[in-house]
């Protein structure tokens, strides 16, 4: 069955124009819960309210501040706000094609897949000319009143746009300093590489499945059965094995062992 | 707005707390987000400028209820609900909530990025570094990633353990059903493109061509064109609630913000800073001592207590800091 385009846009190539459709990328398959009052599990409804005198504020009353470091308070008028949002556009802009490395992927958020909107020929033509650049697009767009950043590259033969966080939210590693401590034994680093190295395969995405989500939902099913509530055992915890040359010695014999 | 305003939230808890094993070695870590919220933050208030805080409210209750009386529920039908409750979840699988099994290594280059959902930095969890800085200095040697499942907060992921710059970092990854292929999507087969077309188009990439990203495109302007125009009203005193000097509320809050990367840095450095509380309750002064203070008197203590980040921090910034000691 076919996705249902989320977004319709015209992406801005230089002088040329390719009309696309957006899909998530995403398929949800959390588990949702709702939150329920204990007393008669029926879900809650949520307000604000004062917590000085405890009432509730209808949300007419509500209105979003801005809080000083001295806890000064300004109040913004949704209006007023509404009014610093961008103008609406169906189009997406390319600001610049780089090469791959230099939109580092620690600034992906969410991808969308691009399909032809209307008649395919720029569509493919566009997707020819991105694979021989080998270069990965940055392109800029406003949906449903918001100003996105993001990655255009290609997957599995189609383009996909990535929405990028902005550069505050992602924690740079160059400001942050390694663990540091005695230079580590050369002989334990051998080990490590070696037990590692018969560690290594391929990676098969599709052998890792989310067994967790379908025991939450055996245990869903089993209590609406009226069935056991669940005890937690508490596994044995593991003593963290202090000497690390020996605990390396013995993974490698008993992986050797097995192979 | 799409965005919510937020409650101000803890950061200081990590999101997980456990041990991370290769073959019979096992490092005990603790994960902390490697990404934070945009550094605006709104609050909800109501015409006259109080803080509100959310609430739930029962179908009966007109007091809100706390969060004993609040439960987790799946609904099986129309207005019918099963009932799980935290101990529950952790039951189902108490190892895989305690542990990253590294069974499968693989090469750095073949995992997409794509398939990247959240990022959080490994920090050491007690004891010594030594296993942290083997498995680290071992993976970036060997340009491989370690791949495993593991359960927190009551979802099971999938991780990567990557190093960079000796710094063990977990991406969370899709399951390979939680990302569409392009066939899933309905995307239509290739067809033969038109050569012209395409060399317009290859034209149009060379002409926006650039080597390096431009940072300052990635910043950003929304939060900072609402700050200017809180700004604005802050400083003409326009739609202005002033502080008072009782406002719990605004105390409660402000010392919940402790600067995530404060507690990365410290973390990874093995500090804990564990105090007892009594301790804490004989130094830890009161937030209006402290107000009666002067700016240089609290530098010192500040100082002394040798407090990162002091040399930057507003009156009452250094106030907070001085006040949220214990809870680093």
């Amino acid at each position: 069955m076919a996705a249902r385009a989320i977004w319709k846009a015209v992406i801005q190539c230089g002088k040329y124009q390719v009309p696309v459709k957006l899909y998530s990328a995403i398929e949800d398959r959390n588990i949702h819960f709702r939150i329920l009052s204990r007393k008669d599990k029926q879900p809650v409804k949520g307000a604000m309210v004062n917590p000085e005198t405890g009432k509730i504020v209808p949300h007419d009353k509500t209105r979003r501040a801005y809080v000083a470091e001295n806890g000064d308070r300004a109040i913004l008028e949704t209006t007023e706000l509404d009014a610093l949002e961008p103008e609406p556009s169906r189009n997406i802009e390319t600001i610049a094609f780089l090469p791959a490395e230099q939109i580092n992927h620690r600034w992906y958020d969410r991808p969308y897949y691009l399909g032809p909107d209307g008649n395919s020929k720029a569509y493919f033509a566009f997707i020819e000319a991105i694979e021989s650049s080998a270069m990965h697009g940055l392109m800029r767009w406003v949906m449903r009143g918001k100003m996105y950043m993001g990655a255009l590259r290609l997957h599995q033969g189609y383009p996909v746009l990535i929405t990028l966080k902005h550069a505050d939210e992602v924690v740079a590693i160059e400001d942050l300093v390694a663990p540091g401590g005695a230079d580590l034994n050369p002989k334990e680093l051998e080990m490590a590489r070696q037990l590692i190295g018969m560690l290594e395969d391929e990676l098969e995405l599709s052998a890792f499945h989310d067994a967790y989500r379908e025991q939450v939902l055996k245990l869903v099913e089993s209590k609406a059965k009226g069935g056991p509530r669940l005890k937690l055992v508490k596994p044995s915890s593991k003593k963290p094995n202090d000497d690390l040359g020996s605990a390396l010695q013995a993974s490698l014999k008993s992986l050797k062992k097995s192979a | 707005m799409a965005d919510e305003p937020t409650e101000e939230t803890e950061i200081l808890k990590p999101f997980w707390s456990g041990v991370v094993t290769f073959g019979l070695v096992s490092v005990p870590v603790s994960l902390f987000p490697a990404t934070r919220g945009t550094t605006l933050r709104l609050r909800m208030v109501d015409d006259k400028g109080n803080l509100l805080k959310r609430r739930f409210f029962g179908s009966e209750d007109s007091k809100p209820l706390d969060a004993k009386n609040l439960v987790r529920g799946y609904e099986i039908e129309k207005d019918r609900f099963v009932i799980i409750e935290d101990d529950e979840l952790e039951a189902l699988d108490p190892e895989k909530s305690r542990e990253i099994d590294l069974k499968l290594f693989v090469d750095l280059n073949t995992l997409s990025p794509l398939y990247f959902e959240r990022a959080y930095f490994l920090v050491p969890n007690g004891g010594s570094t030594k296993a942290y800085r083997l498995l680290a200095e071992t993976l970036v040697q060997e340009g491989r990633a370690g791949i495993a499942t593991f359960v927190m907060r009551g979802k099971e992921y999938l991780c990567a353990i990557i190093a960079e710059r000796g710094i063990l970092r977990a991406e969370t990854l899709r399951f390979s059903d939680e990302l569409r292929s392009p066939k899933a999507i309905g995307l239509p087969e290739m067809k033969s493109v038109d050569a012209a077309e395409v060399k317009h188009f290859t034209q149009a990439i060379k002409g926006l061509k650039t080597k390096t990203l431009d940072q300052t495109e990635l910043k950003d302007q929304r939060s900072a064109r609402i700050i200017k125009l809180a700004n604005k009203k802050l400083r003409s005193g326009t739609d202005i609630v002033k502080a008072s000097t009782d406002d719990e509320e605004v105390e409660e809050s402000s010392t919940n913000v402790v600067d995530l990367m404060e507690v990365l840095k410290e973390r990874l450095q093995g500090k804990l800073r564990e105090r007892s509380a009594s301790q804490s309750k004989t130094r830890q002064p009161k937030v209006s001592e402290l107000r009666s203070k002067s700016k240089a008197e609290l530098y010192e203590m500040a100082q002394s207590q040798n407090l990162p980040g002091r040399s930057k921090m507003s009156k009452a910034k250094l106030i907070d800091a001085l006040t949220t000691q214990k809870s680093l």
